[in-house]
């Protein structure tokens, strides 16, 4: 387990975490959120000193396991009225840029 | 209609208002036209709804008479209108989360509390502004515009659900709905003086709810009265086969509950919900309500301490994060909403898409979400958040072994001026009492308890056992009784 060391937070972390989550950042937002960030995590630090040896996760806000559908076959949306909605659209297709080479 | 009767209109509750429609004293119509009417003459001020649907409203009164008139109205809230915050989906009505990303989105589906709203026979006045995504605690983060708060212009309303609660603070809609995920509902209630309540996670289907962080995420009402809560929790609770993290359990007759009075109530008072950070007129207030519910038959333990409700924050912003960091990945651009196309690639076209149609704030959570997801921090970031959550359950679990419910204020402040929290952290810190309910999936409600000295609103908060919403809106009712501050209207949206 790596300690998070917020203090060195750096631009180069930003600008990778921004091309994970595919949002394209200026260089001054780079900056703005290397500083607000660190300091979110300066303040978030805190948990780490909390003693937690043997304790498990919550990751459920209801305590609910394994809640089973019964499988019936339900009818689907009408096509016209997802791809009503689709910023580009060509016949019934969504439209995008080509993702394969087509070589 | 006469000006003062339409003025009399706007004061109305849901349960009298549902009453008078079946006596045949008021039409629907006429109810629905005030409050249009009154929307019209306050919302350039206001600024609390993003999309006005007046014309279907008018339709479905005009439906909700014809019911009324012949005797088949038997859905409780039939003819009553009530407006939606922008989160939840409505089929043909542009639905946008706050959000350029959305700017263009129109439903084809009903959210379901939308669709038992309209079972239940209540009639939409429209869409609710709110921050983006359910970003934020002021409603300053829309990317439309910002809202004001009724009791003073110049001041935030609160968020996210800032439209939900500045509208029946205004006047402009009998009831609303919104969501919270760590506050969302309950500070902005506290700040605009009308309730709001916070369900149990689980009792209310989120199906159609555009998701934050959705272990946290649940929808509620925003009400004059308690009453009224109860009303409108009964239309949309209850389990859906639509979303698998609702509790198959019976739904209580909340209303049947609201009269069990104080006596005997043992009511908790954290000294962890009574620390550093809460500003003197809201101290004040609270510790007079207390008052107040002690001398009528309530036990008041000051004794609990809950010492990991503190790490609730921290908490919070580990865990709401990197769920809003894998949640609004899905807006890529290409099925629905608002996408780029100028780019030479899929990947340019995506980055673009979501550096145009996300807002600050929105940008700077899913940062932080999938820093405290990634290798390497995953541990000491989110999985220790998923812990010390597992500790602040249990405190709660020991608190509610031995008391019914949990007294606390709602917001460490009354509202702040529009502007002044620019600094992030400072902006999260408006949660601190509302977020620990959210952790641990417990039901919360935010009453009006007062006012501070500058005549703003404070609101008061109870937290219960989960699925256990009837001894919250019990004791609620049992102070709203005794101190009903919710005849008091603000005064600086100008009279009808």
């Amino acid at each position: 387990m790596s300690e998070a060391d917020t203090t060195q937070f750096t631009s180069e972390q930003v600008r990778h975490l921004a091309s994970l989550v595919r949002i394209e950042l200026t260089e001054s937002e780079v900056e703005e959120f290397r500083s607000e960030l660190a300091s979110i995590l300066s303040h978030i630090d805190a948990l780490s000193e909390i003693d937690t040896e043997g304790v498990p996760p919550t990751n459920n806000g209801a305590d609910l396991l394994n809640v089973q559908d019964s499988d019936a076959a339900q009818p689907a949306m009408p096509r016209e009225a997802v791809l009503a909605n689709a910023p580009q659209r060509e016949d019934d297709y969504f439209r995008v840029h080509a993702v394969l080479d087509q070589s | 209609m006469s000006a003062t009767a339409n003025s009399e209109l706007l004061t109305i509750t849901l349960a009298d208002g549902a009453k008078r429609l079946r006596a045949g004293e008021i039409t629907s119509r006429e109810l629905t036209r005030a409050f249009l009417d009154r929307i019209a003459a306050t919302d350039d001020r206001v600024r609390a709804f993003v999309t006005v649907t007046e014309e279907s409203a008018l339709a479905e009164a005009e439906q909700a008479d014809s019911l009324l008139s012949s005797g088949d109205a038997t859905a409780p809230l039939t003819g009553l209108p009530i407006g939606l915050k922008d989160v939840l989906m409505t089929k043909g009505v542009r639905t946008t989360a706050g959000s350029r990303m959305l700017d263009t989105l129109v439903p084809p589906y009903d959210a379901t509390v939308v669709s038992r709203l309209q079972e239940a026979g209540a009639i939409s006045l429209g869409k609710l502004n709110m921050d983006e995504f359910a970003m934020g605690s002021s409603t300053e983060h829309s990317a439309w515009f910002p809202t004001a708060n009724p009791w003073d212009l110049q001041r935030v309303p609160g968020g996210s659900s800032g439209g939900s609660a500045a509208a029946v603070a205004a006047q402009q809609c009998i009831a609303t709905l919104g969501s919270d995920t760590g506050g969302s509902i309950r500070q902005p209630a506290s700040f605009c003086g009308v309730v709001g309540l916070k369900p149990t996670y689980g009792r209310v289907s989120r199906h159609g709810l555009i998701a934050f962080a959705s272990s946290l995420d649940q929808i509620g009402p925003f009400t004059r009265t308690v009453e009224d809560a109860a009303m409108l929790l009964q239309a949309i609770a209850g389990p859906d086969p639509l979303d698998s993290t609702c509790y198959d359990a019976p739904v209580p007759d909340f209303d049947a509950e609201l009269d069990r009075g104080l006596d005997g109530l043992r009511v908790a008072a954290p000294r962890e919900f009574f620390s550093d950070g809460m500003h003197d007129d809201v101290a004040t207030t609270i510790e007079a309500a207390l008052d107040l519910l002690s001398a009528n038959g309530a036990i008041i333990d000051r004794s609990p301490s809950m010492p990991s409700v503190p790490m609730a924050l921290p908490v919070y912003y580990i865990l709401a994060p990197s769920e809003c960091s894998a949640n609004l990945a899905r807006f890529d651009g290409v099925k629905y909403g608002y996408g780029a196309r100028q780019g030479e690639s899929m990947w340019a076209d995506m980055e673009a898409t979501r550096k145009h149609g996300f807002g600050r704030e929105v940008k700077r959570r899913i940062l932080l979400g999938a820093y405290a997801l990634s290798a390497g921090y995953y541990d000491a970031y989110y999985l220790q958040a998923q812990k010390v959550r597992t500790l602040i359950r249990r405190e709660f679990d020991r608190v509610f072994a031995e008391h019914d419910v949990i007294v606390a204020p709602t917001a460490p402040t009354v509202a702040f001026k529009q502007g002044a929290i620019t600094d992030p952290y400072q902006m999260y810190l408006n949660d601190i009492f509302t977020i620990p309910a959210n952790i641990a999936g417990l039901p919360a409600i935010s009453i009006p308890g007062g006012f501070g000295a500058d005549g703003m609103p404070v609101g008061l908060q109870f937290v219960g056992q989960r699925l256990d919403e009837s001894t919250l809106l019990g004791i609620a009712n049992a102070y709203e009784q005794l101190a009903d501050w919710s005849t008091i209207p603000p005064s600086n949206v100008g009279s009808t």
